[in-house]
């Protein structure tokens, strides 16, 4: 369905032929809605009215301006100012009949319609008003979120919300007619006797502000406003119009008087009337007692039809109203009429009784009962159980218990998740992703601090004391300053747009509330039955049981608040500007998602529509959540407390009539309604609006963008899933009544804006404003959306996978559009799903095949260039940049072949899972091509990649290689031979040798002793060396604890214990034998300290598998140590010398090099 | 596989011994560093040195001052560069002379050095070198266990050469639940985890590992204060020892 604004227009005009009863009325039909609506709320104003709600004054709307905190946006309209906005208004009204006739269908659109709804919304919004004071986000150090507060609103009507007899949460409470007392947390509300009572010009179901002032502002008194209205009305009106609305008017002058203050007929309703102490007053509903039968019935039709075409903007709103009937208890003047029920003649109320507005109710419910057999299960319950219904219509008692049983739509609320981070990918987060070391270093340390203070937050939020700013704000501001220093913004702006996704799209941290199917891994844990049991316990708890009005503002309920406040605290403009790229980014992504009508010949399985509806929902839930904070951030800079004053809205209107939205939701909300995929795009849309300052609805831009939602409630859309509708409807419904008053003040500045189609539209939506149980119905609603698809044309979810750039231009352009324009044509008639598996295939091996390349080809150069670097970077002064230069440049060459074998990699791989994915039956010509586009598809991703980055890889890893290299501890000092033998344990080897650090710690003492400070007689026993000797020689074969820095260490710890010992200075025990020269001590044979030397000319040979720095005998230390030496240590050093020819550990010319260098220190005068 | 068993609770006593050590000298870290102490360690060094070269001046001198004799080697060995070179020498020349004495251009000051870094049980190259290669034997026993439970993992040298910005010793490729705690990755600590290194490692290492790969498990092989496995629910799991309540997705390996 294409739905343009001519065809909208239509649609709305089409309201003529509705209903009889509406074609009937048809010169009134604009109007008429709106009163039908206002007279069934003013009729009913006196047995809803029993517990009334705004306070008696009204206080100074500045006053009330200025208690307001700074950013909430809804806030600040001062009472003062709406006055001024609509003072206009005659004017405007009485201009538009000549501009309407310029527009087609507009011209059976009565401007009073217009005016009515204007009306409404005005005093609707000037109720929001008040009612989002309460939930202020403002600067992040107010820790209320809406929830609380917004339980405090008092209506301002003469609905009293606050009131849980009354106003049962949908889904709970059954029976309410019994008493039975509620378990749900009572609501605060704020409530004081009305002494002016007036009665209301608009309906009002809102449970709304705590600011008396926001309804009758300046000069309120019921007379002024008639005065404007009948202004506005004698303009335009026909005759029979005025006609009745004099009539209407008289009723409402006659119920004003009714509610006068002065008399007695209301009791006063106090706070402290306890549930249970009030519910004994409920009257008892007689079907028999009802009165006006014919009128009531006539009502209820009239009322239905406008609910069943859309005339109300929305149903839940009037659906709720339609429950408060029900519901409704009666009051002392209710019950005075019960008595005299044939009394209600015209002119007065068909409502004042009990039973008529239950029998009301009821038949309205019976009407609706399409929709009300598509809510959630538990409310079904509650329903079929009313004992109301059941004795007013036992036919609908039974429609509603059949739906109830065979009903499967149970609704519940996920487990709050714990916090999870954002995992480490190192693709995409490692060192290589960044432009320096710093960089990458400042990063990792942001990505902990981030950590630290969500973990902070997390402790601390739910304490009173605590406060975001003062505990978290520097620390925020100078993570900030940081990642301005080194330009990390955009990094880490994703990660905090992964790690919002990954907290806050839940039902209770994402507020959204929508049900979701269990976590599987909870449930295998717990087991089915004790999941459920745990999950209805747990929403017992953390679920709001209390009513939070049927249209609460944009709040960031949850783990939102964190990150909401963290922006705040943050003000950095280039964060900003980054998350918003990031949140852009992902919403396009998501919003991406083609959803193609679910085709059920193909033979797809409940499994796959499962699985799709599961994604369906979390990417709907992801886009909510990420267009939230898009509209945050977005509209943040020009949020102001108050509405801007004179003729601020317009310079800042031309001005920013200029610029571009940052995202252009217009277009995607046009192309959604083209691709019949709205039911993704006006949900997060909406939430994105909702968070729109003061000026950007009179914007052009948001002008249309709203005209175009407007005229969205409107479309009927016969192959529509009920529910899908029901959906857009709801959140649609939201919308316009949380936007208003702002919605208002364009129609009342901008008479004369060009896109007048609309006007009507939006007076009839405005008209019908209200929906008390619009968050619950939302939570029943996702969960329907994602379990509704499947039959009636649900949706599906198809990635779309970016396409990848085409490498060498192989083929003409216009063969290359051939070629694409054929491979769309194959898709086109086969089932969706071969394409899914088509694009799926191509994505994953492409990226497979670079990962694979990266593992194989690029790995084996970079040991190639490890290799040669490790050669040359001893080479003294050498410059490591050119030499990796060098190195690198040797290695590009063979890193070409990465485009043959990528190809190969894929040509193999991608039929392989082409095959595997795809229902065996698929033809063999089939197959064949979609394996080939496969394969081509691939390779193009792949190959493409790898010709523009193949030699940058090779750079990176080489560098990172080299750097490691370097870093090494104990890497070895230039002069030292470097190659390090990789060998393995001898065979057989049990690994039972000591562990290396034991070694070098009894080497430690060794040398310890031999170096002093000893005690006396301290000395080392020979037998225990030798064997220590022997127990490194197995430490060093085995090599399964060995590390390099232990086996350097060990082998310079050996070669200052030789030194140490050929100097005489290791106090050896021989036991008995005592160390006197022996003849042939020349050749140091038979010294004991040989015998060592011997064992570790052996070690050092066989058993080191680094090299040994043996040259360090000839240090200057070393050296020192033999100098002070005896003459039989000389005979030592030279044995020592011949050992390390004879083991070919050093050869005869190093050791002349070095001794030549001794010769070079200065050496004291005297020598031996 | 069979291994040396170390005394288990003498490793332990070692490792608070040390711990405790360092701790003191920590405190005092500052009081030794003043120039004038710094002005002071130096002269008595000289006028030892003068004296008796071979004699233990440096060590002496650290004993009695009761600072770690290898700390007190690089006080003297930077002040003395300083004298020589007329410039602040670089930490790592220091650090490679301290590694390596005969590269210091002082024959005598080399003895001297090296004499303390060879006495010195909490500080110096040496015992750098044992510690970490006690690391590393533990991380070699982990791994052991590892593969023994067919778990398989990616280590730490795997982890870094994938450009990995925080690695524990290993993770886990398929997490599996210890104690009825998912954990994804497992770090070894050849040491007595106490409130301070604990705390430590926490900030440094841990809390950074789960905010890259989840919850994780630590085992302290020289056991740790009780009181500290207190992060469990939020997944910082604490052990001393492999633990046997493993259970892996597909089936139970308790009890093994």
């Amino acid at each position: 369905f294409s739905i343009d604004v001519f065809k909208m227009l239509d649609l709305g005009v089409s309201v003529n032929h509705i209903h009889d009863k509406l074609a009937s009325l048809s010169s009134l039909q604009k109007d008429f809605v709106p009163f039908l609506l206002n007279f069934l709320r003013e009729q009913t104003s006196q047995i809803l009215t029993n517990g009334p709600s705004t306070p008696a004054k009204t206080p100074n709307s500045k006053a009330h301006g200025s208690q307001r905190t700074g950013s909430e946006r809804r806030t600040g309209h001062a009472s003062s100012s709406r006055v001024q906005l609509f003072s206009p208004r005659t004017s405007v009204t009485a201009s538009l009949p000549v501009r309407r006739g310029r527009r087609r269908g507009s011209s059976s659109v009565g401007a009073s319609g217009r005016q009515g709804a204007r009306d409404l919304g005005c005093s609707l919004a000037e109720e929001e008003d008040g009612k989002s004071d309460s939930a202020s986000w403002s600067g992040g150090r107010r820790k209320s979120s809406g929830a609380p507060l917004v339980s405090a609103r008092s209506p301002p009507s003469q609905l009293n919300l606050n009131n849980l007899e009354e106003f049962p949460p949908m889904g709970a409470a059954s029976g309410w007619a019994k008493s039975k007392p509620s378990r749900r947390i009572n609501p605060t509300p704020v409530s004081a006797e009305r002494p002016l009572s007036k009665p209301k010009t608009c309906f009002t179901s809102t449970p709304v502000s705590r600011s008396p002032a926001a309804h009758w502002s300046a000069g309120s008194s019921p007379e002024a406003f008639a005065a404007v209205q009948e202004g506005n009305l004698s303009s335009v009106m026909s005759n029979s119009l005025q006609e009745e609305r004099e009539m209407l008017k008289k009723e409402r002058y006659s119920l004003r008087i009714s509610f006068d203050p002065g008399t007695p007929t209301k009791p006063s309703y106090t706070r402290s009337a306890s549930l249970p102490a009030e519910s004994h007053l409920v009257t008892c509903a007689n079907p028999a007692k009802v009165s006006c039968k014919k009128q009531l019935e006539c009502l209820a039709q009239l009322y239905s039809s406008c609910i069943a075409e859309n005339l109300v903007p929305n149903i839940f709103l009037e659906l709720f109203f339609v429950l408060q009937l029900l519901t409704s208890k009666g009051t002392s003047t209710a019950e005075d009429g019960d008595s005299d029920p044939e009394i209600n003649v015209s002119g007065r109320q068909h409502f004042e009784s009990v039973h008529n507005c239950v029998y009301f109710a009821v038949r309205v419910l019976d009407y609706q009962f399409e929709i009300i057999s598509h809510l959630e299960k538990g409310m079904l319950k509650l329903l079929a159980e009313n004992e109301r219904i059941s004795s007013f219509s036992p036919t609908l008692h039974k429609r509603l218990r059949q739906a109830y049983e065979s009903s499967t739509a149970k609704v519940s609320l996920l487990l709050p998740c714990s916090v999870q981070s954002v995992s480490f990918q190192p693709e995409t987060d490692n060192r290589s992703n960044f432009p320096s070391d710093r960089a990458f270093q400042v990063f990792k340390k942001q990505r902990d601090i981030f950590y630290e203070l969500l973990r902070e937050w997390e402790d601390n939020h739910e304490k009173t004391v605590w406060d975001f700013e003062r505990v978290l704000g520097s620390k925020i501001r100078a993570m900030m300053a940081h990642l301005s220093a080194t330009c990390n913004h955009s990094r880490f702006a994703r990660l905090f747009q992964k790690q919002l996704i990954q907290m806050c799209k839940g039902p209770i941290g994402g507020g959204a509330s929508w049900g979701d199917t269990p976590d599987q891994d909870v449930l295998n844990m717990l087991g089915s039955d004790n999941l459920s049991r745990l999950k209805r316990l747990q929403e017992r708890f953390v679920v709001p049981q209390s009513i939070r009005g049927p249209c609460p503002p944009p709040s960031f309920p949850g783990c939102q608040q964190f990150f909401r406040d963290f922006i705040l605290s943050a003000g950095s403009y280039q964060f900003n500007q980054h998350l918003v790229d990031s949140l852009c980014l992902k919403i396009l992504e998501l919003n991406g998602l083609t959803l193609v009508e679910h085709d059920h010949s193909d033979g797809e399985t409940d499994m796959e529509e499962q699985d799709e509806k599961k994604r369906f929902t979390v990417a709907l839930l992801s886009l909510r959540l990420l267009a939230k904070f898009l509209g945050f951030i977005v509209f943040l800079p020009y949020r102001t407390a108050e509405q801007p004053a004179g003729d601020m809205p317009d310079s800042a209107l031309v001005l920013r009539n200029q610029t571009l939205p940052v995202l252009d939701i217009l277009k995607l909300l046009r192309q959604s309604i083209r691709d019949q995929r709205s039911i993704l795009t006006i949900p997060w849309i909406v939430e994105y609006l909702s968070l729109v300052d003061h000026v950007a609805p009179f914007l052009d831009y948001y002008r249309k963008v709203f005209g175009l939602l407007l005229l969205m409630v409107l479309s009927e859309d016969k192959e529509m899933s009920f529910l899908n509708k029901l959906l857009i409807l709801a959140v649609l419904g939201w919308l316009f009544q949380v936007e208003l008053f702002l919605l208002c003040c364009i129609l009342s500045a901008f008479p004369s804006f060009s896109h007048q189609d609309f006007v009507p539209l939006v007076d009839q939506q405005l008209l019908y404003t209200c929906c008390p149980y619009l968050s619950e119905l939302r939570k029943l609603l996702a969960s329907f959306v994602a379990g509704s698809g499947g039959k009636n044309g649900g949706f599906i979810r198809k990635i779309t996978p970016t396409a990848a750039e085409s490498l060498a231009p192989k083929a003409s352009v216009t063969q290359q559009k051939l070629q694409v324009d054929l491979e769309q044509a194959f898709f086109h008639n086969q089932p969706p799903s071969l394409r899914r598996t088509v694009e799926f295939v191509a994505e994953r091996v492409g990226s497979n095949c670079v990962k694979h390349i990266k593992a194989t080809l690029v790995a084996d150069l970079v040991q190639r260039a490890e290799a040669m670097l490790q050669d040359k970077v001893k080479e003294e002064d050498v410059n490591h940049d050119k030499l990796l230069e060098e190195v690198c440049t040797h290695l590009y060459e063979e890193g070409a072949q990465a485009l043959i074998k990528g190809r190969e990699f894929c040509k193999k791989k991608g039929p392989e899972a082409v095959r595997v994915l795809l229902p065996e039956e698929t033809s063999a010509a089939v197959l064949s091509s979609a394996e080939s586009i496969a394969v081509e598809l691939a390779t193009e991703k792949a190959c493409g990649w790898l010709s523009a980055n193949i030699a940058a890889l090779i750079k990176r890893e080489v560098k990172a290689t080299f750097n490691r290299m370097l870093k090494v501890p104990g890497f070895p000092l230039p002069g030292v031979d470097a190659v390090e033998l990789r060998r393995d344990c001898p065979p057989g080897c049990q690994h039972c040798a000591p562990f290396p650090s034991q070694m070098i710690n009894e080497i430690k003492y060794v040398l310890c002793v031999a170096v002093g400070p000893r005690e006396e007689g301290e000395v080392v026993d020979y037998v225990w060396l030798e064997c220590l000797l022997g127990r490194l020689s197995q430490t060093l074969r085995c090599r399964k604890f060995m590390c390099p820095t232990a086996e350097q260490q060990l082998a310079k710890c050996t070669v200052e214990l030789a030194s140490l010992l050929v100097s005489d200075r290791v106090p050896l025990s021989l036991g008995i034998k005592s160390s006197e020269k022996s003849p042939e001590r020349l050749r140091g044979k038979n010294d004991p300290t040989s015998g060592l030397l011997k064992l570790l000319f052996s070690i050092w040979k066989e058993d080191f598998g680094t090299s040994v720095p043996v040259q360090l005998i000839f240090s200057k230390k070393n050296v020192g140590y033999l100098t002070e030496a005896k003459q039989r240590e000389w005979d030592l050093f030279l044995f020592l010398l011949h050992g390390l020819t004879e083991h070919e550990l050093m050869r005869t010319s190093e050791i002349q090099s070095c001794l030549h260098s001794l010769e070079e220190l200065p050496w004291p005068s005297v020598s031996n | 596989m069979c291994l040396i068993t170390v005394d288990q609770s003498q490793s332990t006593l070692l490792s608070i011994f040390s711990q405790e050590y360092q701790k003191q000298i920590k405190r005092t870290h500052a009081k030794h560093h003043t120039a004038e102490a710094i002005e002071t360690y130096y002269q008595r060094y000289l006028n030892g040195v003068m004296k008796n070269a071979a004699a233990p001046v440096l060590l002496d001198l650290a004993n009695e001052v009761d600072f770690a004799p290898s700390l007190m080697a690089r006080i003297v060995l930077e002040r003395f560069l300083q004298e020589k070179e007329q410039a602040i020498p670089s930490k790592t020349l220091i650090s490679s002379m301290l590694r390596d004495p005969s590269q210091i251009p002082d024959g005598v000051l080399a003895n001297q050095v090296y004499q303390c870094t060879v006495n010195d049980c909490c500080y110096g190259p040496l015992v750098d070198c044992i510690k970490h290669a006690v690391g590393h034997e533990h991380e070699v026993l982990l791994r052991e266990m590892l593969l023994e439970k067919n778990l398989s993992f990616i280590a730490e040298d795997q982890l870094r050469a994938k450009g990995y910005d925080k690695t524990p010793d290993f993770i886990l490729e398929v997490p599996v639940a210890v104690e009825g705690h998912i954990i994804h990755w497992i770090e070894s600590k050849a040491s007595f985890g106490d409130e301070s290194s604990h705390q430590a490692y926490l900030q440094d290492q841990f809390w950074s590992y789960w905010n890259r790969f989840g919850p994780g498990l630590v085992i302290y092989w020289y056991g740790f204060i009780e009181e500290l496995d207190c992060h469990r629910e939020r997944g910082i799991l604490l052990k001393d020892c492999f633990p046997t309540d493993i259970v892996t997705l597909r089936h139970s390996m308790a009890q093994r």
